[in-house]
């Protein structure tokens, strides 16, 4: 069974964002990119089914800038077999997933996995309508994933808990945190993914037009909060809660 | 002008984020007509229809909605909605989980977890864990939203009359099923609902801990949350995480113990009234954006807080 794995490449989750000056978006420059968390646990999982026999190829993809070279590389180290990227810088999720829609129908994987959302539009979109445009069944914000049997058992992480449901394949995946731990790259590995295939595309290869439907008017920080102050007992910070915040009796 | 809202219960009960989406929806303008769709659900569309403000409740009673899977939700939200110029769901891990696949299906871009109404058209949402915050304009013919439950306050649960009207559409798109659930089962309030939230973090060291917090929890009438390092240590379960990726809270008072403040964790609570910090670090994160911070061992601090309210 192929698995397809979609990647995107976004702003380091350790950076803490800053708003353009001239409010068109938040400022980029010279800031450190990498793999969106969530894509690094899909790639993790698909290596494990690989590693379980489950799986026997996996097709990496993303649609990005193409710098996104460089996280379809790392995919690649982490045990991905070969990479497309579609280039187009920030297209938006229906967009991209009637490009993967296209990818999807041309290699015809068993299972697709990715982040359930990514770390800079946090839409959390993508993944479903790849599954509406697919027809495919989703697990999405998955913390448990078994195939067995033409189907996969999936536990999502839902508000009051936990859910299982069970979906025929070919089916869509989404990861949530607790799905698994991803590994590093080692050297070698690291080595040995830049021998290996990475196919670059266009959104006009798969007919798809990545004009914006929804447009950003502005971009702005969110309002700051006043500077608190230290107290030095717990009978201060109650005395404070009561009497000044008066926020508890 | 009209807007559909998906109501979000449990086929017993409507839930409260729904008064928040309402919420949303009266600030859009137009007619708004709820949609409740499950299995056994009778009573959520009669409270539904007691929800001030709205025109009309439509029920798609059927088994293939009872466990609110996406495939079967999904195509039914997207032919009843053909006929409105807004579709709203709560951010809710069942409104994200269906709402977009609605939306590929009418090919609409839809706009993830609105936090405020400018216009009819335009609309504001937190990007980059809520470090930037976005004005976005659709003239899509169909407007699909999701909807930030604590960017707006509830509209009123009663003063409605609405009629109920039946809808025969059964959609079992058979692709899924439902196997099981473990639902967390607790007599505290819930977290994107309480007045007042306490959370611990890695600083709590182990799970049993967490009886400390559920103990000023129970003295306040309090929910208990928990940070993303303390439910990938397994302290508790993922429900209780608070955060860019988990719940979003916004109560009158927050209380973070032991929880150091990264940006993903801020994402979710700093919307908060009033913030208190108890940590012993006093370089931690968390304190700068706290209205009131304590340097403290929390395991000595948290039970005087106990005692002393």
């Amino acid at each position: 069974m192929k698995v397809l794995v979609a990647v995107k490449r976004v702003v380091d989750a350790n950076v803490k964002v800053r708003v353009a000056a001239n409010n068109s978006g938040v400022d980029l420059t010279n800031v450190k990119m990498a793999m969106n968390p969530f894509c690094e646990i899909a790639v993790e999982e698909a290596v494990r089914l690989k590693e379980k026999g489950v799986a026997t190829e996996i097709i990496v993809v993303a649609v990005g800038p193409k710098e996104a070279q460089e996280q379809i590389r790392t995919a690649l180290a982490l045990g991905a077999d070969r990479g497309i990227l579609v280039e187009a810088a920030d297209a938006q999720p229906l967009a991209i997933a009637k490009i993967l829609k296209a990818i999807v129908d041309q290699e015809k994987p068993g299972l697709v996995i990715m982040g359930k959302q990514t770390i800079d539009g946090d839409n959390n979109q993508t993944g479903q309508m790849l599954a509406a445009l697919t027809g495919m069944g989703q697990g999405t914000f998955a913390s448990a994933v078994n195939v067995a049997d033409g189907k996969v058992k999936v536990t999502r992480e839902i508000d009051g808990g936990l859910q299982t449901v069970e979906l025929g394949l070919p089916a869509l995946v989404t990861t949530d945190l607790r799905l698994n731990e991803p590994r590093y790259a080692s050297l070698p590995n690291i080595m040995k993914a830049k021998k290996k295939p990475l196919d670059i595309k266009t959104p006009a290869d798969f007919g798809v037009d990545v004009t914006p439907r929804v447009k950003t008017l502005k971009v702005e920080a969110p309002a700051a909060r006043k500077a608190g102050i230290k107290v030095k007992t717990v009978e201060e910070l109650v005395a404070k809660l009561k009497n000044e915040a008066k926020v508890i009796q | 002008m009209s807007v559909l809202v998906y109501a979000e219960h449990d086929n017993a009960n409507l839930k409260a984020a729904t008064l928040n989406v309402v919420a949303a929806a009266q600030k859009i303008g137009g007619e708004i007509t709820i949609l409740v769709a499950g299995a056994g659900c009778g009573a959520v569309a009669q409270q539904a229809a007691k929800v001030a403000g709205i025109a009309k409740v439509l029920v798609a009673d059927n088994a293939a909605y009872a466990h609110q899977l996406a495939e079967n939700v999904s195509a039914l939200v997207a032919e009843v909605g053909k006929g409105y110029k807004h579709i709203l769901a709560a951010a809710t891990t069942t409104g994200k989980n269906f709402l977009p696949r609605t939306a590929a299906l009418l090919d609409v871009q839809m706009i993830s977890e609105i936090s405020g109404v400018v216009n009819a058209t335009t609309f504001q949402r937190p990007i980059y864990a809520g470090n930037a915050i976005a004005t976005v304009e659709s003239t899509q013919a169909i407007n699909v939203l999701t909807v930030r439950g604590t960017a707006f306050d509830p509209a009123a649960a009663e003063g409605g009359s609405a009629a109920i009207e039946n809808l025969s559409v059964a959609k079992d798109a058979g692709l899924s099923s439902f196997v099981g659930e473990e639902i967390a089962k607790n007599d505290r309030p819930e977290l994107t609902a309480a007045k007042i939230v306490i959370s611990g973090g890695r600083g709590m060291q182990n799970g049993d801990n967490f009886s400390l917090l559920y103990k000023v929890a129970d003295k306040l009438g309090a929910a208990v949350g928990a940070s993303r390092a303390a439910v990938d240590a397994g302290f508790v379960p993922n429900d209780m995480q608070v955060g860019q990726t988990g719940k979003i809270v916004a109560p009158e008072l927050y209380v973070a113990v032991g929880i150091s403040g990264a940006i993903q964790h801020l994402a979710g609570m700093k919307d908060s009234k009033v913030i208190v910090a108890i940590n012993k670090d006093e370089e931690a994160p968390i304190f700068q954006v706290a209205d009131y911070g304590l340097v403290a061992d929390l395991f000595q601090a948290v039970p005087e807080l106990e005692k002393l309210i």
